[in-house]
């Protein structure tokens, strides 16, 4: 069997919040291994975004293992973190956070900054990856001159550019209708397929979680129930 | 991230807010120009003192009462004409030896007056001090014995007085009524301390001690034969007087030491002048200092992102840091600019001396950039600190 993308063993995150200890995640165990579709669903306060801060290292787990591609976060420099995440994870949000006065290729071109790319290469690969999600003719837009889905198809291809062994996309759907929010979503399937990106979906709707693979439900911090639809379709890619 | 890409970023993000930045960049641009006028101005009233000393004459020997100090009161002399004598004999050369008794008075001659320099001197001062004659002839050593009521003129105060007619000869009152017979004029000679030389006149100094009351000179003027006799002189001199009038002290220096002092004063003087100005440039930097957290927390969202994408602690760091460094070397140059600029306009146009030096320019460009990052740094670290989690939730 592969390296897991992504592997949680009993993890545990508390916070302190005015003097008091709040648990946010009660031993969670989860893998996620490469080209997954997984759907991570719950009612707020349910623990799910604090999974996905982890999962994505923009967080230490209080207790348990966290590895990423194989690698245990524990022990990781801020800085040598900062390095994993550029490296493997890619990042899409309920709110788009693109850069606003910033065009459509220097925003997707912004994790390779962090890379030490050239100019030449960053320009090179956002091009391509815009023209991927389907923008190849919105390069110098702005996000302000896009519709909102074109916005998060903008954060997609930010996302993908680094060439990331998982996309962790935080309620992607949210600030979008539902025309537009199923558009994204057959986008992030067709990246899936393509390229064999494992996605973790967090979401609280439905109907955008049957179209995951594997629905994992969060419920107070602990994991309820970890459904996957038909078990022969895996590694059927 | 590389320096040309986080200089890229901090040159947009000061571009957004244009407004916001020039009127903060404001406070070091009169903080940097203030320092640049105060330094040109001491430099150049220290340059101006280096050349009119200088311009005294060589190898002169300054002989006065008490110690030298500047600025500390005016010791009256117990020094007389005798002492020339006396000073004579231990020197070897009494026609290396003026004196000096000054006052200031008011001239006429018929209706023309003005108000001169009573120089009170012996025959040899225009030797010592090598003033060259215009016209006529300087006072003698029997003008000086016989106390007669003969006068030297300045070139201004003979131009004043006599227009382009030839003072020799002519006859004017001095303080009032004693009235003195011209017999030369002085060549120009120009300004010492921003008194102009030219407008003084010369007596005997017997007759102006008559003239006053008094019998003392304010001070001797003793030429040493070379450079390197000096300081033996300076010696012997002192000695002398010290032994002559027991108990009390006496200074023997030369232009070089004068201007060791007063370059000394003037250059802590300027050192003060630009201590006063570089508060107002740290000022400046607190302002700088203020906008760049304002920066920080309405950009808390987009250093999120950044982390969130991989930018590390010193990435964000080096960005704001970036930021505040550029917002006071822009300042700091349009304050050069501007300071230079009033520096040659005072040069120009007012007779205050200011003098721009190459340093004090370069020395202005990495001031500001020292407190760009000294300032920037607070909120630079900041930036770097946030949490990626709260950051990217912030509203």
């Amino acid at each position: 069997m592969s390296t897991p993308a992504l592997e949680a063993v009993d993890v545990t995150r508390t916070y302190r919040m005015e003097g008091v200890d709040v648990t946010a995640l009660h031993g969670v165990s989860l893998r996620i291994d490469e080209g997954e579709f997984v759907a991570i669903l719950g009612p707020s306060g349910s623990g799910k975004s604090t999974l996905m801060h982890l999962l994505g290292c923009l967080d230490r787990p209080t207790t348990g293992v966290l590895r990423i591609g194989g690698r245990d976060v524990a022990g990781l420099s801020d800085a040598a973190l900062a390095e994993l995440r550029n490296a493997r994870v890619g990042f899409v949000f309920q709110s788009f956070h693109l850069l606003a006065r910033t065009s459509a290729r220097d925003n997707v071109a912004l994790p390779l900054v962090y890379r030490g790319a050239s100019r030449k290469e960053r320009h090179r690969r956002a091009a391509d990856a815009l023209a991927a999600v389907g923008l190849a003719h919105r390069l110098a837009h702005r996000p302000g001159q896009l519709s909102g889905g074109e916005q998060q198809r903008v954060a997609i291809a930010r996302a993908l550019v680094g060439d990331p062994g998982v996309v962790l996309a935080d309620e992607p759907t949210g600030n979008l209708d539902t025309r537009t929010g199923h558009d994204v979503m057959d986008l992030l399937e067709r990246l899936n397929r393509d390229r064999g990106v494992a996605i973790v979906l967090v979401t609280h709707e439905p109907d955008i979680a049957e179209r995951a693979r594997r629905r994992v439900h969060l419920r107070d911090g602990r994991m309820e129930s970890d459904e996957r639809d038909d078990p022969p379709e895996r590694g059927e890619r | 991230m590389r320096f040309a890409e986080s200089f890229r970023v901090a040159l947009d993000a000061l571009r957004v807010n244009r407004l916001r930045s020039v009127l903060t960049m404001f406070g070091v641009v009169v903080g940097v120009a203030a320092v640049v006028v105060l330094v040109a101005i001491g430099t150049g009233a220290r340059d101006l003192v280096r050349s009119e000393i200088e311009g005294l004459g060589s190898n002169i020997v300054f002989v006065a009462p008490g110690e030298f100090t500047l600025g500390s009161a005016p010791t009256i002399s117990r020094m007389t004409l005798d002492d020339v004598t006396y000073l004579g004999r231990v020197t070897g050369d009494e026609d290396a030896i003026a004196v000096a008794l000054n006052s200031g008075e008011t001239v006429r001659a018929g209706r023309a007056e003005t108000f001169a320099g009573i120089v009170g001197a012996n025959q040899n001062l225009r030797n010592v001090f090598d003033r060259p004659l215009r016209r006529g002839r300087y006072l003698s050593e029997a003008d000086v014995e016989t106390r007669r009521r003969v006068v030297v003129l300045g070139s201004d105060v003979a131009r004043r007085l006599f227009g382009d007619a030839d003072p020799v000869g002519r006859q004017i009152s001095v303080a009032g009524g004693t009235r003195f017979r011209v017999v030369g004029v002085l060549a120009e000679v120009g300004q010492t301390f921003g008194q102009t030389r030219d407008g003084e006149v010369h007596v005997p100094v017997t007759t102006a001690q008559r003239m006053f009351g008094v019998d003392r000179v304010d001070y001797l003027a003793i030429r040493a034969p070379t450079k390197d006799a000096v300081p033996r002189l300076q010696a012997e001199v002192v000695d002398a007087l010290e032994r002559k009038y027991r108990g009390e002290r006496f200074s023997a220096i030369t232009q070089t030491q004068l201007l060791g002092t007063i370059g000394t004063v003037l250059g802590a003087l300027t050192g003060v002048l630009a201590a006063i100005a570089a508060i107002s440039l740290l000022v400046g930097g607190v302002g700088v200092s203020n906008i760049m957290l304002v920066g920080v927390r309405e950009r808390t969202r987009e250093i999120g992102l950044r982390k969130a994408l991989g930018a590390r602690q010193r990435d964000v760091l080096a960005q704001f840091l970036m930021e505040a460094v550029l917002l006071t070397t822009l300042g700091g140059t349009a304050g050069i600019a501007l300071g230079t600029g009033a520096a040659l306009a005072i040069a120009e146009l007012s007779p205050v001396p200011a003098a721009v030096t190459w340093w004090s320019p370069a020395l202005a460009f990495a001031v500001s950039a020292a407190v760009g990052v000294f300032f920037g740094v607070v909120p630079a670290r900041r930036a770097g600190r946030l949490d990626p989690v709260i950051a990217l939730r912030a509203e």
